[in-house]
């Protein structure tokens, strides 16, 4: 595409070295807000979440400089390791969900008409507000009068106390989590399937390859670009789940509660609940080096199995 | 250099644009104050209150603002750090500690002297949970006690006599035994985890105390194990629900369900409970049963206000009318809570006349303050890791309490 504008006319270039418009200066202007919005709002709160980390912070008031005593405290803590694993579960779940993403995605691609309604179906979790879909679900969930035991007991399951029990709440969180995230997913899945050449399934069909065949041989590796970009933002946003945890199982007396926090519900219990601001900021500063070794790894892995035509 | 400056300038308008355009609001000589609180029940009375202010302040514009309960600290928190917390909030005992020594609450210990307020008119037990040195952050707004919610009902139709005054734990426990019947899904009691409402008030009937005279944790006590167990052996006897369905529905809930035919709680669920139309004629309350010695836990909202507000002067004076007599009419009559201020409570008992509220004002004769040490958020923030075990008869009452107390004290320490 860039080859075919032509060069600018020599006249224009000369005049834009000729000084009439002004000095570097201005450029920076046009720039500020957006670049005054990035520091205000990521930089510089993530330099003073940083140098918090090495803090002592009351509620009020300033710190004092502790040096790595957060990060000590934070290695030692069964809680804190505790909290990993959940979130580490979490994610593995929401992975666990992309399969059904794709042949889900795939599948809304056969239909005709009426694809745009089932995308709507589809998409309508990711729109709603996620304590409005937590409180739907604590519902389903109920252990006593929830519908999920009631469909259950129909077919002769034992009911199970889902998001009171902690052997079950991080798998009955990871369910909604998916379904949450199944919309955004198959937006972004569809436009991968849209960009595959219709030819090559014509050509494929000819020479006599099955619909499951095209579907391993053509759609898996030209979707992979689009596959790839799915995991990586799934896994960052798995990592940072807190709302459902948060509104699902905070009720008064949830004994779930102490062995289902994720590493975002940690850091809130710790620097909004227990005041202690300068060990809140060590579980951010800790998560952030979490996700940024899980995408690199990922962006690592990418070679072996990402096909760019 | 001279297009330099010429940007420069353009940056400094941009900015003056910016303040000025921030702060234009709020010229004509009028004061306005905020007023935090969480509770959507009680915003009517809180509003009435704040008109019967401006009434007499028409230079002052009050706006009741209702936040949330999971977001209130944190909010009111951040707010007080950033220097934009509201100008008055609702203050809870054990978060009180936390913002009074961070120097974030408005002492109004002058204002009060100035405006001749008798502090006799509250309950010392509240009080003396505000309390730092004599000096004042607020006065109270309200105040709670426990009692036993009971279902009229279902206590008759299992022939059990409805509790009363001489009431001991021989006779809850008795109660309880009659009133449950698993085939109708009906319990004698909820048992939940609850400090306030549930196992502070039993381990101070039994004689025990929660944080000791010496400032330690003492949840290990005999007294204060024996307190606990009057709970997990409800539990151990099936004679409430598990803490797994009080987790999914709240003990409240199946109080209102009418699945529970007791539930030992505070005063602050009158309104609720008289809201709910075929509910209401079956709701008794009674006192909390005694053992060595009768006890209920008392705690109480201080109207409290930000330090760093613009307006200390009018902030004080809202403070001090919001925990008056008038005010403390209006709540009464709204019937959303039992108001601090001594002689408008009649007020509140005859909001609702079928119920025998007047148990939680006599409770106040052999009321014992919420015990508060230390950094109680986080401690109690431990209380269900600790307890849970107990309640769910996987560890005895005895080594809960001890690993418990063990927990207290190590946070206690830091």
């Amino acid at each position: 595409m860039t080859t075919n504008i032509p060069n600018p006319p020599l006249r224009q270039r000369k005049r834009r070295r000729g000084g009439l418009l002004p000095s570097p200066g201005w450029g920076y202007l046009m720039i500020a807000p957006a670049l005054i919005g990035l520091v205000a709002l990521y930089v510089w709160p993530f330099l003073t979440t940083f140098g918090k980390s090495f803090m002592d912070v009351p509620a009020f008031g300033p710190g004092t400089f502790t040096g790595v005593d957060n990060y000590t405290e934070l290695l030692g803590d069964g809680r804190f390791w505790q909290a990993l694993r959940n979130s580490a579960l979490y994610t593995a779940i929401l992975l666990l969900g992309l399969p059904v993403a794709i042949v889900l995605a795939a599948l809304i691609e056969q239909v005709g008409r009426g694809r745009a309604f089932y995308r709507i179906l589809f998409f309508l979790p990711v729109v709603t507000l996620p304590v409005a879909i937590s409180m739907v679900w604590r519902f389903i969930y109920n252990g006593d009068f929830g519908l999920l035991n009631y469909v259950l007991s129909m077919v002769g399951v034992p009911g199970q106390y889902w998001v009171a029990d902690a052997t079950f709440t991080i798998y009955a969180v990871g369910a909604v989590g998916i379904w949450m995230n199944l919309g955004i997913n198959l937006i972004i899945l569809g436009a991968g399937l849209q960009s595959i050449p219709q030819d090559l399934y014509e050509a494929s069909s000819l020479d006599g390859a099955g619909r499951v065949r095209q579907f391993f041989r053509i759609t898996l590796p030209l979707l992979s670009p689009s596959v790839f970009l799915v995991t990586v933002l799934t896994v960052i946003s798995a990592l940072q789940m807190f709302d459902l945890i948060f509104v699902m199982l905070r009720s008064v007396n949830n004994t779930a509660l102490a062995d289902s926090k994720t590493i975002v519900y940690l850091f809130y219990e710790k620097a909004f609940v227990e005041f202690d601001q300068g060990y809140g900021a060590a579980i951010a500063i800790v998560l952030l080096m979490v996700i940024m070794a899980a995408t690199l790894v990922q962006f690592r892995l990418q070679r072996r199995w990402v096909f760019y035509d | 250099m001279r297009n330099g400056k010429r940007w420069a300038a353009a940056a400094s308008l941009l900015v003056t644009l910016a303040a000025t355009g921030c702060s234009s609001a709020g010229g004509d000589g009028k004061v306005t104050l905020s007023y935090a609180t969480w509770s959507d029940d009680q915003k009517p009375a809180m509003e009435a209150i704040a008109k019967a202010f401006e009434d007499k302040h028409p230079n002052i514009d009050v706006q009741v603002q209702v936040l949330p309960w999971p977001e209130y600290w944190s909010t009111l928190q951040v707010g007080a750090a950033g220097r934009t917390a509201p100008d008055a909030f609702w203050m809870l005992a054990d978060q009180f500690p936390a913002y009074a020594t961070g120097n974030q609450l408005l002492n109004i210990t002058d204002a009060v002297k100035a405006a001749g307020v008798d502090l006799a008119a509250y309950p010392k037990a509240v009080l003396d949970l505000y309390d730092v040195d004599g000096k004042l952050f607020g006065l109270p707004k309200d105040f709670d006690t426990n009692g036993i919610w009971f279902n009229k009902a279902l206590f008759d139709k299992a022939g059990v006599a409805y509790p009363n005054d001489s009431w001991t734990w021989d006779d809850a426990r008795a109660a309880a035994r009659k009133l449950t019947n698993p085939a109708a899904g009906v319990w004698g009691i909820a048992a939940p985890i609850d400090r306030q409402g549930g196992y502070y008030n039993s381990i101070y009937q039994a004689g025990g105390t929660v944080i000791g005279a010496d400032g330690k944790a003492a949840v290990d006590s005999p007294e204060a194990i024996s307190g606990l167990q009057f709970w997990t052996q409800m539990h151990a006897d099936g004679l409430s629900p598990t803490l797994k369905q009080l987790s999914d529905t709240e003990a409240v809930q199946m109080f209102m369900d009418q699945k529970v035919a007791m539930y030992f709680s505070g005063s602050f669920w009158a309104q609720r409970l008289y809201g709910d139309q075929t509910l209401r004629p079956n709701v008794g309350v009674a006192p909390l049963p005694k053992a060595k010695q009768r006890a209920t836990m008392i705690s109480g909202i201080l109207n409290a206000g930000y330090a760093g507000t613009k307006h200390p002067k009018e902030l004080a004076e809202f403070l001090i009318f919001a925990s008056g007599k008038d005010a403390a009419v209006i709540q009464a009559k709204s019937g959303a809570v039992l108001p601090a201020y001594q002689g408008a409570q009649q007020g509140w008992l005859d909001a609702m006349p079928e119920f025998n509220l007047k148990v939680f004002v006599d409770a106040v004769d052999y009321s014992v303050p919420l015990p508060i040490a230390g950094d109680a958020a986080k401690w109690t923030g431990l209380e269900t890791q600790y307890l849970a075990p107990a309640w769910e008869g996987k560890r005895t009452a005895a080594d809960a309490a001890r690993a418990y107390n063990t927990a207290i004290n190590e946070v206690l320490a830091q």
